[in-house]
């Protein structure tokens, strides 16, 4: 572990190295392109469960465990925040990016113990993300019994 | 084709428009999340995720934008059948497919890898 006591500058720089380099144009080309491809990869393995004979629905929820599991498996691999590296965005908001964000923590905290290292840092963006997800959903559908 | 060609244009414009989120604001990429699915969430309200699905496929589905339609949804089915209770029982109706899928593969995950140094 590093000392504390870092220079902005120094602090800057290493937090640069998390994030993708680059101008804000290159950014958004990068993270189009992956988050893109993600996408074309995730209708790929939709259409060929619909085509295998799976309901639409069944084949969502099948895609969506089949992405959360390659997300989850290239974090464990290390290959994810590579990707991330150079695709920002394009890599934090397809569901893939969802699986990132519960394995990293969860796995980083692992050393803390499986309770309150993994078990409770697995939660640590998935709550909020599940909180406020939760909530929306609950106004949204007061408003809807207020109004029809 | 048509709708690999949609998934990729639209699903990508989402990503490109949360690389800009995190580039011109302080936020990190757990405030993007959660702004993304708070979006997905009111979309789905004024109706308009169903017809951007039909629009998009993919590229609609697999942002996590979706996991707030999917909420939402749950609640609005839930509601219209069985009313106040619904607002509850709703919520995880369809959405809890992908909120076990991803703790559960979290957890086996985190327990064979170790962080890369």
């Amino acid at each position: 572990m590093g000392k504390i006591d870092k220079t902005q500058e120094e602090y800057q720089k290493l937090i640069k190295k998390h994030q993708p380099q680059g101008s804000p144009i290159r950014n958004f080309f990068a993270a189009y392109l992956v988050g893109g491809l993600i996408c074309v990869f995730g209708q790929f393995v939709l259409n060929t469960l619909q085509g295998a004979g799976l309901s639409m629905a069944d084949a969502s929820a099948y895609n969506t465990i089949i992405l959360l599991f390659i997300g989850g498996l290239l974090t464990g691999l290390g290959v994810y925040d590579e990707i991330a590296q150079f695709a920002g965005a394009g890599s934090i908001v397809p569901i893939t990016g969802f699986a990132n964000a519960i394995v990293s923590p969860a796995m980083e905290y692992r050393q803390d113990g499986y309770i309150l290292g993994l078990g409770a840092n697995i939660y640590s963006i998935a709550g909020p993300v599940l909180t406020y997800g939760m909530l929306t959903a609950f106004l949204i559908g007061v408003i809807k019994l207020l109004i029809f | 084709m048509y709708l690999y060609i949609m998934a990729f244009l639209v699903g990508g414009l989402i990503c490109g428009l949360g690389q800009i989120f995190l580039d011109f604001t302080k936020y990190t990429p757990a405030h993007l999340l959660v702004i993304v699915v708070v979006i997905g969430s009111i979309l789905t309200g004024l109706g308009l995720y169903e017809p951007l699905v039909e629009f998009a496929g993919a590229g609609v589905t697999v942002p996590v934008m979706n996991f707030g339609n999917i909420l939402t949804q749950g609640v609005l089915v839930e509601t219209k059948r069985g009313g106040f209770l619904g607002l509850f029982s709703g919520i995880l109706e369809i959405g809890g497919t992908g909120v076990a899928a991803a703790i559960l593969i979290g957890f086996i995950m985190a327990a064979i890898f170790r962080p890369k140094e």
